[in-house]
């Protein structure tokens, strides 16, 4: 299938007073058109600034630098501030994480829903409303047609999500992501929307980017798993490859982590990653992972770690084999 | 062997006035709605359902913030009203969720953990120290941040100092309202492990409300589901996530997303948003959503029923045939 994205060495730097920020540090990736593709880490691990330097919506500080930025075969890092306008919303969009926040309160739903499609493709008024209704329609949402003359604050959190995902879709985008588009929702919500979010992309073939830090949502949606730590790459993979068979330490933290119905014992210790999140700041040298590390080496402080890949789209960025501190932490070979 | 109860919840409801719109006066929302249950000393219970369920309310209930309209809450055989609530609150303590707002940004670390002894006048300044050094030891707060400010610390420690703030009393229980779901997962792992360990030390006992079922699974000794401002099942922990018999309770469970990426998506079946609890649904609540109902659950109201230790409000709970058979 056709590549719509390709990254390749991307990274956003921040100026503050105590140095340059590197909050993404040498990021690449590739997607193919129907595919889903999600970034993992934790707060502050660079996954949102990633996916806003793609819409070129940092703000306004930050610096981006890129090797290779193409989507649909144009040249992102050459296109003008007008052009960009073109495309965002249009041929690539977002779902922010926060419905209530994202939503103006002082327009309507239609009025929200109509602007970006009249904007991009000068359609007439009625035809942006007929479209409205039908894509209020496909996300679940019942009495569409009044529902476009209420305001943000009438709706409840699952409708204002669902309301934020027909707004992506209005202009049949080749690229949505998706930041967090559950976090603020019930279990049995976060659900529907999930599976909504799932079946409109196969309806139209979308490649979909989604950033979570939610393992579970990771496990049952993506096709291909992205692992962030302190702006870089750790690990990447399809997502039965990488859940089955963590090469990173960090990944391997992440998932002894998590208390998992029915698996974990209740009352034991979970496993948990000691220590914080680095900044990284000013220049960095070694394995960002080392001080929080249980297999760490003293190399891993001043070498330069390369990112290792096993087979196409399977990588590691780790010093030692993944064997080596599996064994080191006790673990059996395979989960 | 049974252990004594130290919390007992008796038949609670909680009606709020809710205006309706600007001439249309008040109606009644029934956030709780003659909610029983009692915890045994030393145990966890989980409270979880959907947000408007009334979780939070109960809490609040419990913690003597809120007056209930009808019933009585225990804590030691003692009724708590918010009229004392200063005596209440020696024995009882709250965690809050999101560790960014429950902390005063103008307040030192140190004169946050030790405002309950103020309050109470226990003991004098330097008593106050030496207590507030002990209590960040035992939560795992390095002591040089005494004197930091909420915005100076992490996500975990913020937490971490709002564990300190409830166990400084040496209270009995500890209501945890969403303890770690604003919580990166690695600092989630820290602070439930802590939790744990506490529990242990100093024999404390959870109130424990979570949406996030792993958490409470992993964490609780009995469990409580509520829906629409009534428990609609509870049991033992084990019990209940193993064998769920109330078909709420088991597409709550049924939409956990676990962490194996060869399941898809689950399909929960619930198909209609929650209701709108100022207009609840006749009959079972549940009705509008249940995938079994008939009319009789919307007319009657199923009644609570006790067997082998679990809490049951259903006409047609699940395995019920095959016991029949």
């Amino acid at each position: 299938m056709k590549s719509i994205l390709k990254v390749k060495g991307l990274h956003v730097e921040i100026p503050l007073a105590a140095g340059p920020l590197n909050a993404v540090r040498d990021v690449g990736f590739e997607m193919k058109r129907g595919e889903t593709v999600a970034l993992v880490g934790e707060s502050g691990c660079g996954k949102s600034l990633t996916a806003l330097s793609l819409m070129d919506l940092l703000p306004r500080s930050a610096k981006r630098r890129a090797e290779v930025l193409l989507f649909n075969e144009q040249d992102l890092l050459k296109t003008s501030e007008r052009e960009m306008a073109d495309i965002r919303g249009n041929q690539m969009a977002m779902v922010f994480q926060e419905p209530m926040t994202s939503l103006n309160p002082c327009y309507t739903i239609g009025d929200q829903l109509e602007e970006a499609f009249m904007q991009h493709r000068k359609a007439s008024r009625s035809e942006t409303r007929k479209r409205a209704v039908q894509f209020l329609d496909r996300v679940g949402i019942t009495a569409a047609t009044s529902r476009l003359r209420q305001y943000p604050h009438q709706l409840s959190g699952g409708l204002r999500q669902r309301v934020m995902i027909a707004m992506a879709l209005m202009c049949g985008p080749s690229l949505m992501i998706a930041d967090e588009p559950t976090t603020a929702l019930d279990v049995t919500i976060q659900a529907q929307i999930l599976s909504l979010l799932a079946s409109l992309q196969k309806e139209f073939e979308m490649g979909l980017i989604l950033i979570t830090h939610d393992l579970g949502i990771v496990a049952r949606m993506a096709d291909r798993v992205i692992v962030m730590y302190c702006g870089q790459v750790v690990e990447t993979g399809s997502a039965v490859d990488l859940f089955e068979n963590p090469l990173h330490p960090y990944t391997r933290g992440l998932l002894d982590c998590i208390p998992v119905l029915g698996k974990t014992k209740p009352g034991e210790h979970l496993g948990s990653i000691p220590g914080l999140v680095p900044t990284p700041i000013g220049e960095l040298v070694g394995c960002s992972f080392y001080n929080r590390c249980s297999s760490s080496r003293p190399e891993c402080a001043v070498e330069l770690i390369e990112v290792k890949e096993i087979s196409p789209g399977r990588s590691y960025r780790c010093l030692l084999s993944p064997d080596v501190c599996f064994r080191e932490r006790g673990g059996e070979a395979t989960r | 062997m049974t252990l004594p109860i130290i919390v007992q919840v008796d038949s609670v409801t909680k009606t709020y006035l809710v205006s309706a719109g600007v001439f249309k006066g008040k109606r009644k929302l029934q956030a709780v709605n003659g909610v029983s249950f009692s915890v045994e000393k030393g145990t966890v219970i989980g409270l979880v359902g959907e947000s408007g369920c009334g979780k939070s309310t109960l809490a609040k209930i419990i913690l003597g913030l809120e007056d209930a309209n009808k019933g009585e809450v225990l804590i030691d055989g003692m009724r708590i009203t918010p009229s004392h609530r200063h005596e209440i609150s020696r024995r009882i303590q709250p965690v809050f969720q999101d560790p960014y707002s429950s902390l005063n940004p103008r307040k030192t670390v140190k004169s946050i953990i030790s405002l309950p002894l103020r309050v109470h006048k226990l003991g004098g300044r330097k008593d106050w120290n030496r207590k507030v050094e002990e209590i960040m030891d035992v939560v795992g707060l390095p002591r040089r941040l005494m004197y930091n400010y909420p915005n100076q610390l992490s996500g975990g420690q913020r937490q971490r100092v709002a564990i300190a703030r409830a166990l400084i009393m040496n209270p009995d229980v500890v209501v945890c309202d969403e303890p770690t779901s604003s919580l990166d997962v690695s600092v989630q792992a820290q602070i439930l492990n802590l939790l744990i360990d506490l529990r242990k030390e100093f024999g404390l006992t959870y109130i424990l409300i979570s949406h996030n079922l792993a958490v409470v699974e992993h964490l609780a000794s009995r469990v409580a589901v509520m829906y629409l401002g009534r428990i609609v099942e509870e049991a033992e922990t084990g019990e209940l996530f193993k064998r769920p018999r109330h078909p709420y309770t088991k597409a709550l469970l049924a939409s956990v997303l676990t962490p194996q990426p060869r399941l898809r998506l689950p399909d929960t079946h619930l198909g209609v948003a929650y209701p709108n609890p100022i207009d609840p649904p006749s009959g079972c609540t549940f009705h509008p959503r249940c995938p079994k109902a008939n009319e009789l659950c919307m007319t009657d109201a199923p009644e609570p029923k006790l067997e082998r230790g679990r809490l049951l409000e259903c006409h047609f709970p699940e395995g019920a045939e095959k016991e029949e058979a």
